[in-house]
């Protein structure tokens, strides 16, 4: 079968393309050129060691000469600003929390690049992600997280369609991260130690704030640090500084510690309180994708996840129209983040999820 | 290595970017790898053996562009003489108060990053537009040029679109106001004849891994009493004009490259131009929405480039390249880019039409069956381009 792989420079997708090219598969190692690099930091200095950098495409390629197999940079420059870093911005400016990974991974790998692998006549596009894909006897497509739980990214994929799912494969999904070191070191992949990527691969200072500054200098704008009462505890230099959550950075002097617990963009307002005041139970979401292609016609019971490190809670869902869904805990969660993900888990599999509200 | 599973039958249609070793040059080369390793510098026979060497090539290479051996300063390559020579005259120059630069707008990267650095060092540089067919216009040259020019530079032919430029009229208006001129014929060399004379340039440069020589050769024709201060400061090599011990058996083959190139060049010329037109029109016939840039005459007879409408280069490359056709988008430098070639830019191309353009540059291994190959394979892959929801096919 001719499969495209999209290639990072990681361990991970490099022992996919090597696992299947090992199998006898006409493997396609594509990486995909995402951003400028010099412009990545502030300094316009170029950042190493970050996820698609050219260092990591100096290594995919390297990969790909090591396994022989042909190797392509296409360039997603336009597309990747256009999908996935002006939405990074907007999110942030309007006090939201994004996760530009999962946008990545339904707006660019599973759609552009998958496209590019249709034309090139492959049957199906292969990630380095750690999830899986079963198919069962009727035909439909179901994922799973990946085998190894702490490595899971199921979270980042949950907005993947049937006919996406037909097409892509996660070769290393079955396996632990400790189980794909060592089919690099028996490949002979000079990425065998290369550590994961862990910051946002167009940030690579991790300074979210800066970056926003950069693309959006109206972003800017001060306003008031105010308590559940209303009262102005002090001042801060824009909404893009804060999650929910936050503890750090506020700026205040308290007896107590203070958290972030809502972000108003319009009176540029944010408010904190105690950490008690950050459990929720409810939450909306939106553009949310039900994996199976139909959504459940009641409450249907889940394991709700909402940010990528959080354990899945018991939850309740349920379709409100077309493209959302409410969702209500079993116990207040801590910090729902509105522009983060909702995931929706039976057991490993993932039903569906969206944005949050 | 790389395993050929998808096209074990390679066509190479890109030329311009690099040729293979003429298999003569390539045992040539091995030989003087053995054999001729002393410095050329030395007293001694070991030394008296690689200058007789490096003498003979520089005959040849003067033979193929119509030169005295004694004009010939062999570098690394085409960069290295672009470098040379523009930074060599403008250092000589400067002490004449002239302070002005001109190339036309459709240089290789040599040329124009070479000019950008000594802007930034204080020259004014002004780049010649070209027409919508690719081609220098005098007219635009004599208003660039003017007294305080201290040196022209305008290619022979482009590595683009293969147009060839009017290199005597622009050396005669540059001679004309007292500047010097330089050619990069890069391009040209070893495909077409060239004579320094005829064109009257002062300068010009070639590069052997364009036809058929090893990589990292070249060569800057200086006429007698062109002074330039080098870049490269050291020993007394070349004589003091490229200071560094010479690459001796890499310009054995380059001098092989040039002699095999002069003996073949009129049966390759109208050869290869004959299989060029039938691509060519080939490619205009069987795609839909499709043009060639830039002027059919004069052009160099293994030049074609074509725009082909709503697909981005970029993945028609990858395309052809796993159906066993290696080609490029504008010249091999520019590739990883998205950026359009600013060559089409100067023609005034509109920028849809850059981003699909294609270069394919013939040579000495292609026949008519490699042309059918393309001919046959290139179609559906722009269909399938085409049809693509998201961008690879551009909407």
């Amino acid at each position: 079968m001719r499969i495209v792989v999209a290639m990072s420079g990681g361990v991970d997708s490099s022992v996919a393309a090597a696992l299947l090219a090992e199998q006898g598969h006409d493997v396609i190692g594509v990486s995909m050129q995402l951003y400028d690099n010099s412009e990545a930091t502030g300094s316009g200095q170029r950042a190493f060691g970050t996820c698609c950098t050219i260092d990591d495409l100096y290594d995919a390629r390297r990969v790909a000469a090591t396994i022989g197999i042909p190797h392509y940079i296409v360039n997603f420059e336009s597309q990747f600003g256009e999908h996935v870093i002006s939405n990074f911005v907007r999110e942030y400016v309007h006090g939201r929390t994004p996760i530009p990974c999962s946008h990545c991974n339904s707006d660019l790998k599973f759609a552009e690049l998958l496209d590019r692998a249709t034309a090139y006549d492959a049957e199906q596009l292969a990630t380095g992600h750690y999830a899986r894909i079963e198919r069962d006897a009727a035909g439909r497509y179901h994922l799973h997280r990946g085998a190894d739980n702490s490595k899971d990214q199921t979270y980042f994929l949950f907005s993947l369609t049937q006919e996406q799912l037909s097409r892509a494969a996660f070769p290393v999904g079955h396996l632990g991260k400790q189980a794909v070191r060592a089919h690099a070191e028996r490949l002979k992949l000079h990425v065998t130690q290369k550590p994961d990527s862990q910051e946002i691969c167009f940030v690579p200072d991790g300074n979210y704030a800066a970056f926003v500054e950069r693309k959006a200098p109206d972003a800017a704008r001060p306003g008031t640090v105010i308590n559940n009462d209303g009262r102005v505890l002090g001042t801060h230099a824009g909404v893009h500084r804060f999650t929910i959550g936050q503890r750090k950075g506020l700026g205040l002097s308290s007896s107590e510690p203070l958290y972030v617990l809502e972000i108003k963009p319009d009176s540029a307002q944010v408010v904190v309180g105690s950490r008690d005041d950050l459990g929720r139970t409810s939450l909306t979401a939106s553009a949310v994708n039900w994996v199976s292609g139909d959504a459940p016609a009641d409450w249907l019971h889940v394991a709700a996840q909402i940010r990528h490190r959080h354990a899945a809670a018991p939850a309740k869902v349920r379709r409100t129209d077309e493209r959302r869904a409410e969702l209500e805990f079993d116990t207040p969660q801590t910090a729902i983040t509105p522009g983060q993900a909702v995931v929706f888990y039976e057991g490993d599999e993932v039903l569906g999820g969206g944005w949050i509200d | 290595m790389l395993r050929s599973v998808f096209h074990p039958m390679r066509v190479y249609l890109d030329h311009n970017a690099t040729t293979p070793l003429d298999p003569l040059v390539a045992d040539r080369m091995a030989q003087a790898m053995r054999d001729v390793w002393g410095n050329a510098s030395s007293i001694h026979h070991f030394g008296q053996q690689a200058k007789a060497a490096l003498d003979q090539a520089r005959g040849a290479v003067g033979a193929l562009i119509g030169a005295d051996a004694s004009e010939i300063v062999f570098t690394a390559g085409g960069t290295e003489s672009d470098n040379l020579a523009i930074r060599g005259a403008a250092e000589a120059l400067e002490p004449s108060g002239r302070k002005h630069l001109v190339a036309s707008a459709i240089e290789h990267e040599a040329v124009l990053n070479t000019l950008k650095a000594l802007a930034r060092r204080g020259w004014r540089v002004t780049l010649i537009p070209v027409d919508a067919s690719g081609v220098v216009s005098i007219d635009r040259a004599r208003e660039a040029i003017t007294a305080d020019t201290a040196l022209v530079s305008v290619m022979h032919a482009n590595n683009e679109i293969g147009t060839i430029q009017p290199i005597a009229e622009i050396a005669a208006v540059a001679h004309e106001r007292g500047a010097l001129f330089h050619t990069d014929a890069v391009q040209s060399a070893g495909k077409i004849p060239l004579d320094v004379g005829a064109l009257g340039v002062d300068m010009l440069t070639i590069a052997g891994h364009k036809f058929y020589g090893p990589k990292g050769t070249g060569a800057l024709w200086m006429k007698r009493g062109v002074r330039l201060v080098s870049p490269v400061t050291g020993g007394k090599q070349e004589r003091s004009r490229r200071a560094g011990t010479e690459n001796v058996p890499a310009l054995v083959g380059l001098g092989v490259a040039a002699e095999v190139a002069r003996q073949k060049m009129a049966g390759e010329a109208s050869r290869l131009a004959a299989l060029r037109d039938r691509l060519e029109a080939g490619v205009l016939a069987k795609v839909s929405n499709t043009e060639r840039n830039g002027a059919a005459s004069p052009r160099v007879p293994n030049t074609t480039n074509i725009s082909i409408d709503r697909v981005e280069a970029e993945s028609l490359l990858i395309g052809l390249d796993l159906a066993g056709i290696a080609v490029s988008s504008g010249s091999a430098c520019s590739s990883g880019t998205l950026e359009p070639s600013h060559v089409l830019k100067a023609m005034g191309l509109p920028h849809a039409r850059t981003l699909g353009s294609i270069r394919f540059s013939l040579g000495a291994a292609n026949t008519e069956a490699d042309i059918d190959r393309v001919l046959e394979a290139l179609p559906p892959i722009v269909e399938k381009l085409r049809s693509l929801t998201t961008v690879g096919g551009r909407k």
